[in-house]
């Protein structure tokens, strides 16, 4: 296919358009997808999540400095929400980014959730794969950051910062709350505020008491808390670093850590693209025979059926033997 | 109390009587209902049908109205107002050269107008000199470009800038802008002492609203206390801040939200000022405001009203200051460039007039009128012309200009003053609570709240609930506009012009007095580290204005806008 | 699976001005209007606008400019646009234009230019009528 050679070099125009496909669900888009995902497996993937307003995409912004620095070419995916009313989205995070706009090595994509909860969009995998076949060493995601159930980035990334910053402590309250152990590094940007200290120490005793209560296999990964102000470039050598070290013991302990990690990714991107495949199937089929979702939902509303019944009856239906 | 404008029986008569007007008026809509839904200002704020002294039974004169000229300042600044003296004419003006504005400065003069203000174009608002490529196409389009102290040096050659004062929009770089004024005017033989005039130099509308970005707000702010500092000891007749309303509220804000954010904006300066280790009563004084006149006439009153008493009280409880002169809000107006329509000009001229009347009832200072063309074009001179005569007709014939504080009394403006203080209040309690204002602006916090007025404004004109003649009523088709032409040409110019006065420069005279200016940057904020001394050396030396922003840049860092919706 | 394409628009500011209201305005009205909106605010150089909209896959670039300076910045992302093969997406102008480069902004190309008191639910309508998501990229 030609648009594949086209992807592979880099071909601005094909890349974006093949994302466009990919996110709007056409159908040649899966065709290109599987001829490109040999030459997927290479780009090393960090993951920025955090509440709006902790300066995410200005960290982001600040880093890709660094790795344009040691040669690095770059492939950010920057999320927002859409809005459930209106399924209209404004994306904005590039506002922040436009330093590199010009930057050849650097390609960045604004993402909509369209109705995809968890932090991520459900084509994100995909769009990773995009990226790391055009060639970008780096593929940074930049979570929506509005709820507290981002935890997809972490079975995604190999690397995923948590940010966050001082006087925050209901931030701190739920990072306690559920997704501390996402973090495997954490970020406390603006650190020049009032408050950095205490957010500091009460971070650095969450990951004490998350270290003792999650035993893993192999050698154990003790998150650092790096202090940034990232609009004054502050603290964004030492996020590096500390990116690099956590890769270095990703590979150092290859069969329990880095594996791990891409088996997280692969399963939840395959996961993803079942039961996406068996939804649509069954949906496609009943509608064939006449059946319109909305029309089946009217029917539980109605209270003609239940909806377990009528799941299992369409899935017995349509694609055989089912419990 | 005692202190009650109405006694007991008088209110209780009062009641019983608006109750009975009620019934009646009723009626009165049975036959005729209302024409609107609801009635409410441009800023949507709901307006009763009538307002009676039941509106103002708590009032207490003498703490909340007052006498002009004093605490709380609710009727005026000064004692005499515009008996004594009329309010500052200032017709905003810069186009195309400093030759071109230097001219059309002579002829506003030579009209009686006795203040000059100066639009700067657009790469000098933002620090760039006309030979940066960013600059390119800009030139002299929405004012006057200025690279050096050479192009201020024709920009005001021939004016006796001891006499007459000067106001100069210009934010970011307002300290090299004014550095170059300075310097000029010592080289023209001036005493620094005795010029008067304006900077805007308010960095934190810009955040807000106007997006005149440069630097982070942090530096920012130090430089602002910088020119703060500086004028305070050495040109104390200068107004070092003007404090401004005026494009939240194009932006889209509400006559609160300006009133709120700005006042705001406001404590932030003097809070800063304190930090810095000046009295309060030293520099308060020299702190002026900037309000924009909107078509809701009364509404623009109470909000003028409304500002003074707040400020006053702001000044006395929350900065302790002692003088009246500290308490006292001075301020600036321009009517509201957002409210002309390009679809019959002339009728702008009806709107100016009302917005201009409105801002003298609300006691300004100064005032600029938009020309009938100001929607879409750096205005004609035809049309400056009518722009002031329209203040010197409402200053000499109509007569409003010959009572103090005429309004002052009427049940719904002193009702809607009251209300005006008691939601721009709640503004702050919440700007307090987020933890200042620039917590607030990296929150995006104003910035949202004015992109929502705007949003519902919009919406609002769409459905019909707000009319704007010419565009949902009556609707009209846009003339032709013919713009006043800047020529190419003039950008070509001005880069030659830059270019062989940077050739003449003496290099190791310039390097050393912008090493000087990069210490002091470096240096933490104090007097001796004071930019403005360095920067009048600096540009005496022949700094471009560029360079030193580049600098600023270099050793600041910079800010872009966080852009959230 | 056929579901429909979404609209992406770039709202972008070229020049020096920041008088962002409008461009605001416009950006929560089309996401009002289901599109999903790019928004790179204030001070963007043709050059940014161009590597972004190609970058989003846009199908429309909306330019909003007050500051006067139109005639060098449209036919600058009109010819950059053209170098990048992309001349397909649709370009239209919103702000203050003097009525006789109304036609010379057409001519080199600005799909429509909108001015000072326009209804955003005619822009809206305008846009729905006029730009249409691309087709699928060759998969051949």
């Amino acid at each position: 296919m030609e648009i594949v050679q086209k992807i592979l070099d880099g071909d601005i125009r094909a890349v974006a358009r093949l994302m466009r496909d990919i996110d709007d669900e056409i159908p040649s888009a899966k065709e290109v997808l599987k001829e490109l995902y040999p030459y997927t497996g290479k780009a090393y993937v960090i993951g920025f999540t955090g509440s709006p307003g902790v300066g995410k995409s200005t960290l982001v912004d600040r880093l890709v400095d660094k790795l344009r620095a040691v040669g690095k070419t770059v492939g950010i995916l920057a999320i927002d929400p859409t809005s459930p009313f209106t399924g209209g989205a404004i994306l904005g995070d590039r506002i922040r980014m436009q330093r590199h706009f010009l930057d050849s090595g650097v390609f960045i994509r604004s993402l909509a959730t369209r109705g995809h909860f968890g932090g991520l969009t459900r084509s994100t995998h995909d769009m990773i794969d995009v990226l790391d076949a055009m060639g970008k060493d780096i593929i940074i995601v930049e979570t929506v950051g509005v709820g507290q159930d981002e935890i997809e980035i972490a079975h995604t990334a190999h690397t995923t910062v948590l940010v966050t910053v001082p006087g925050m402590g209901d931030e701190v309250q739920a990072i306690k709350a559920g997704i501390m152990e996402i973090g495997d590094i954490f970020v406390v940007n603006k650190s020049d505020r009032e408050g950095s200290r205490k957010t500091i120490r009460e971070l650095r005793n969450l990951v004490e008491l998350g270290l003792r209560r999650h035993k893993t296999e192999g050698p154990p990964w003790e998150p650092p808390i790096i202090e940034t102000v990232a609009s004054k470039n502050k603290g964004i050598d030492e996020l590096y670093e500390a990116i690099m070290k956590h890769k270095k013991y990703l590979f150092d302990n290859k069969k329990t850590k880095l594996e791990r990690v891409l088996f997280d990714r692969a399963k939840l991107h395959f996961v993803g693209i079942l039961r996406d495949q068996l939804f649509n199937t069954v949906l496609k089929r009943a509608r064939e025979r006449g059946e319109d979702l909305d029309e089946l939902v009217a029917k539980i509303v109605h209270r003609d059926v239940d909806p377990y019944t009528l799941a299992n009856k369409l899935v017995e239906r349509e694609l055989g033997d089912s419990k | 109390m005692g202190k009650k404008m109405f006694s007991e029986s008088a209110l209780e008569r009062m009641e019983k009587e608006y109750k009975e007007w009620l019934e009646v008026y009723k009626k009165a809509l049975q036959r005729i209902p209302e024409r609107l839904e609801r009635f409410s200002t441009v800023s949507d704020m709901e307006v009763k049908a009538l307002y009676t002294p039941l509106d103002l039974k708590d009032k207490d004169y003498f703490e909340e109205i007052g006498f002009p000229g004093m605490y709380p300042f609710t009727r005026g600044v000064q004692p005499s107002m515009y008996r004594a003296r009329l309010w500052t004419m200032r017709m905003f003006a810069g186009l195309g050269t400093a030759e071109d504005t230097n001219k059309r400065f002579h002829y506003l003069v030579n009209h009686g107008e006795t203040g000059l203000s100066t639009a700067f174009d657009f790469p000098t608002l933002m620090g760039y000199d006309t030979d940066s490529p960013l600059a390119k196409g800009e030139c002299g389009k929405c004012g006057v470009a200025i690279d050096t102290i050479q192009d201020m040096e024709i920009l005001f050659k021939g004016l006796n800038l001891e006499e007459l004062t000067t106001s100069m929009t210009i934010n970011p770089p307002a300290s090299v802008i004014w550095a170059m004024y300075i310097a000029n005017a010592e080289n023209q033989g001036f005493d620094r002492k005795k010029l008067g005039g304006t900077i805007q130099n308010d960095c934190l509308k810009e955040f807000i609203a106007q997006k005149t970005l440069m630097l982070p707000p942090e530096p920012s702010l130090r430089l602002v206390v910088d020119t703060v500092e500086f004028g305070t000891y050495e040109v104390p007749r200068w107004n070092t801040i003007s404090i401004s309303g005026y494009h939240i509220r194009e932006a889209g804000a509400t006559a609160v939200q300006e009133l709120a954010f700005t006042i705001y904006d406001g404590i932030t300066y003097v809070e800063e000022c304190i930090k810095r280790g000046l009295d309060v009563d030293a520099f308060a004084g020299r702190l002026s405001f900037f309000w924009n006149s909107h078509i809701d006439f009364f509404e623009e009153i109470a909000k003028m009203r409304a500002s003074r008493r707040m400020w006053a009280r702001i000044m006395k409880e929350r900065f302790k200051a002692k003088k009246p002169r500290s308490m006292l809000m001075r301020f600036h107006t321009q009517t509201a460039g957002c409210s002309l329509t390009a679809q019959e000009p002339y009728n702008n001229i009806i709107r100016t007039t009302t917005e201009a009347l409105a801002a003298i009832l609300g006691g300004t200072q100064s005032l600029h009128t938009n020309s009938l063309d100001e929607v879409y074009m750096i205005p004609s001179e035809e049309a400056v012309t009518i722009a002031l005569r329209t203040q010197q007709i409402l200053a000499d014939e109509v007569g409003v200009a010959n009572i103090i504080d005429p309004l002052a009394g009427s049940y719904f403006v002193e009702a809607l003053t009251d209300k005006m203080e008691e939601e721009a209040m709640a503004y702050i309690k919440k700007l307090d609570e987020l933890g200042g204002m620039i917590e607030a602006i990296e929150k995006d916090y104003p910035q949202m709240e004015i992109a929502d007025s705007a949003y519902k404004f919009q919406q609002q004109v769409e459905k019909g609930e707000k009319i704007i003649i010419g565009i949902n009523k009556f609707p009209s088709p846009k003339p032709d506009l013919e713009i006043l032409k800047i020529d190419p040409e003039i950008e070509k110019r001005q880069i030659e012009r830059t270019q062989r006065f940077k050739e003449k420069r003496d290099k190791v005279k310039l390097q050393k007095c912008m090493d000087e200016l990069r210490r002091r940057c470096e240096g933490p904020p104090c007097w001796e580290n004071n930019v403005m001394p360095a920067l009048i050396d600096a540009v005496k030396a022949g700094a471009t204005e560029q360079e030193i922003c580049d600098l600023y840049r270099d050793v600041f860092g910079i800010y872009t806008d966080p852009g959230t919706f | 699976m056929g579901s429909d394409r979404k609209l992406r628009v770039l709202i972008a500011k070229p020049g020096l001005d920041g008088h962002d209201r409008g461009a605001r305005v416009i950006a929560r009205a089309f996401r009002d209007a289901g599109f999903e909106v790019i928004y790179t605010g204030c001070h963007q150089t043709p050059e940014q606008i161009v590597s972004t909209a190609l970058q989003e896959d846009v199908d429309l670039i909306g330019l909003s400019i007050l500051s006067g300076a139109h005639m060098y910045s449209f036919p600058r992302i009109m010819e950059l646009l053209k170098e990048h093969n992309a001349e397909d997406i649709v370009v239209i102008g919103g702000g203050i234009f003097p009525t006789e480069d109304i036609p010379k902004l057409k001519e080199i190309g600005i799909k429509e230019i909108f001015e000072p008191g326009t209804l955003l639910e005619d822009i809206i309508q305008w846009v729905k009528t006029n730009v249409k998501p691309r087709g699928a990229a060759e998969a051949a």
